[in-house]
């Protein structure tokens, strides 16, 4: 061990207030990118008005489900899969609270797709944060929803067969308010997007395009963990605004990155109270002309 | 629309209506669930009846978020709740699982139809009592309730609020189709008479809580989400910080917490209610809707001079061991009807350890068992030669 790396844990860091101190060393591996993407959320929450004490972080399982464990706010270690439909209660029941999930691709988008689908849909007024590091890390490196098509994992030795989602636009076609994406080394415009993600009602969604040396980076001969940062990076093209449809992941073309969607909408929680306040007209809203729908009946 | 938590008076309800009012009248303002049969009147109620009282429902994607949604709904202080039937019960295993491992109050409402798999949906079944018990994998304790009329689906409900509030755990009602379906009279009392209890709070300083520290009684205070002790709640095996311990040291500690502060609180948790037990010779022992055909069982059994008692069980899980243990060397028999192929059965032939016979009075779902089938098994266990 060198002088530095004996060195390092004595020093105090800029966002130790939000670290869990205590669990320091995490489990990461050195060279992930999960690591980026905390600091990105733990400089967003820095810079955020709400008080510390209505900040919640739910995660689900995996590398980056381990990230609610060193967060020191009020943070909760879920289900696999589960963090978004755990945290919609968290949310509804203290709508004050200010929900941040953050979690993997394959936990969010594979066993939890249903969950992201229904709360971007409900627009719960949710941040979720995907991690994005087309595998399986946790595990030893299997084929995720994000795999592209062709890379190799211990599940898809001799290439995937699947083809992958497009997450960011899938959560714009549910109906998300907030969607972005960013590779790891765009660490001031992550940040950025975090912030606004956070700041935004409704559900938000930022993908965080991030290195796996160890799992999903080895058995693609990207082995070095700047190297995979790189290969990402330098393949990505700033499109801000383009239609989702369209922000495609290609490592041969382009890796798109931005922010893509950034609209209004009611939240679950307004749509709620506005519907129990009995302040709706009855559906349809244009009423149904009975005699009308007889006759083409008849006809 | 405001509305009353506690509709004081007698009414005329089903057994689903009557719980979604005992969880209002505990205190509940959080309903996660799903559609299904023969539960979906309990949601549907309580889509009418939380608004009215400042609650929120919320109709989640399945059982699986049904049952996550509630956890959270309690970590941000709210009473929570989700209903079900057996198919959703299924799902909801792995996250009961979390609640029992991250000590999470909170009821979920099993009105048990005929399995397995879909089984008979519109009619009656008790399968799921071992499910309730072992269905989550690893190693815990529960506390499950089983009512056997409306009148019950609101009191038990209530019950397995403060159960759950008390023991920091998710407490399940076994009802069933038959009691979830019939209509009968529920008296409300007025809120004042009415028991809630809440979770304990933690009052030592920020800096020195320990999330998972038992407190009195073996429970540890719980703080909600947004107190400001920025406490970590995890489904990994955790020590008393709530902090993962990634060894076996960490989850004998931990589940010896679990085991501990529910078998040694039985006295506050057992529940059973016995009818003309004290000169029986033979002990009928039922729960839920057997229980009613048991109970009319027993009286015509008086009738014609059998010396036959009942033990109606309100708590099944944890079961009554040592009452058991004690009764069997007293009576020539035990008898237990129950809507299953033999689960309940099993628990009180291991506790009665041979002491007397045990007998299985069964029905595989799909109808109630009768009391002439439990009286012919009255008569035919007085009629052994002892
Ligand atoms: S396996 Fe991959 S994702 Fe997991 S910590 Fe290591 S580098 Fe990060």
């Amino acid at each position: 061990m060198s002088a530095q790396a004996q060195a390092a844990p004595q020093a105090a860091h800029p966002q130790d207030e939000l670290l869990r101190t205590d669990r320091i060393p995490h489990i990461w591996c050195s060279g992930c990118g999960i690591g980026i993407a905390f600091g990105s959320l733990m400089a967003a929450i820095a810079k955020c008005d709400t008080p510390r004490d209505d900040i919640s972080v739910v995660s689900g399982i995996g590398c980056t489900g381990r990230l609610a464990g060193y967060i020191h706010l009020d943070s909760f270690h879920t289900t696999h899969g589960r963090a978004i439909p755990f945290a919609t209660g968290l949310h509804l029941t203290r709508p004050q609270n200010k929900v941040i999930v953050a979690s993997g691709d394959g936990d969010l988008l594979a066993i939890g797709g249903n969950h992201f689908i229904h709360a971007a849909r409900r627009n719960v007024d949710l941040t979720v944060i995907c991690v994005n590091n087309f595998n399986y890390g946790m595990t030893g490196g299997q084929l995720a929803p994000s795999t592209p098509f062709g890379a190799k994992t211990t599940t898809t030795p001799m290439g995937s067969p699947d083809e992958p989602f497009n997450f960011c636009a899938l959560a714009a076609a549910c109906g998300a308010t907030y969607v972005a994406r960013w590779t790891a080394l765009h660490i001031r415009r992550l940040t950025t997007a975090i912030s606004e993600a956070m700041n935004k009602k409704g559900f938000s969604f930022v993908e965080v395009i991030a290195p796996c040396p160890t799992a999903f980076g080895r058995r693609n001969k990207i082995r070095r963990s700047l190297d995979l940062l790189r290969f990402y990076y330098e393949r990505s093209v700033v499109k801000n605004h383009l239609a989702p449809g369209e922000a495609t992941i290609d490592f041969d073309n382009k890796l798109v990155v931005g922010k893509f969607v950034d609209i209004e909408r009611p939240t679950y929680l307004d749509q709620y109270d506005m519907v129990n306040r009995g302040e709706l007209e009855a559906w349809p809203a244009t009423g149904v002309d009975a005699s009308a729908a007889g006759q083409r009946k008849a006809g | 629309m405001a509305g009353k938590a506690v509709l004081t008076g007698t009414h005329f309800m089903n057994g689903d209506e009557a719980c979604c009012e005992g969880a209002l009248a505990a205190g509940c303002r959080f309903f996660a669930g799903y559609p299904i049969t023969p539960a979906t009147e309990v949601a549907e109620r309580m889509s009418r009846r939380l608004p009215q009282v400042g609650g929120v429902f919320v109709q989640m994607e399945d059982e699986i978020a049904s049952m996550a949604a509630i956890l959270g709904g309690s970590w941000g202080g709210a009473k929570s709740m989700t209903s079900t039937s057996g198919p959703g019960y299924s799902l909801m295993l792995e996250n009961i699982g979390l609640g029992l491992c991250t000590e999470t109050p909170c009821v979920v409402c099993n009105v048990q139809r005929a399995g397995p798999s879909t089984g008979l949906p519109t009619l009656v079944g008790q399968g799921d009592m071992m499910q309730a018990r072992w269905g989550s994998h690893g190693v815990y304790e529960v506390i499950a309730v089983a009512p056997a009329s409306p009148q019950e689906m609101f009191d038990f409900t209530i019950k397995a609020f403060n159960l759950s509030e008390e023991f920091r755990l998710p407490v399940t009602i076994l009802a069933d189709e038959v009691v979830g379906h019939m209509n009968e009279r529920v008296v409300v009392p007025p809120a004042d008479q009415i028991v809630v209890k809440d979770r304990l709070k933690p009052t030592v300083p920020k800096e020195s809580y320990l999330p998972y520290q038992p407190g009195p009684y073996g429970v540890a205070p719980m703080a909600n989400a947004g107190d400001g002790y920025y406490m970590h709640v995890t489904g990994l095996t955790h020590d008393e910080r709530g902090y993962p311990g990634m060894d076996a040291a960490t989850q004998v500690e931990m589940t010896t917490r679990l085991r501990d502060k529910i078998q040694n609180n039985l006295e506050r948790i057992l529940d059973y209610d016995t009818v003309m037990l004290d000169d029986a010779e033979v002990a009928v022992v039922a729960y839920g809707i057997s229980a009613r055909s048991a109970r009319g069982a027993v009286l015509a059994a008086r009738e014609r001079g059998l010396k036959v008692g009942l033990i109606k069980l309100n708590v099944v899980w944890p079961f009554p061991e040592q009452f058991f243990r004690e009764l069997a060397p007293k009576v020539k028999a035990m008898i237990m009807p129950e809507i299953n192929l033999g689960q309940m059965v099993l628990e009180l032939e291991r506790v009665v350890g041979g002491r007397c016979p045990v007998e299985l009075v069964a029905h595989p779902g799909g109808a109630i068992i009768t009391p002439d089938r439990i009286i012919k098994a009255v008569q035919a266990a007085l009629e052994e030669k002892p």
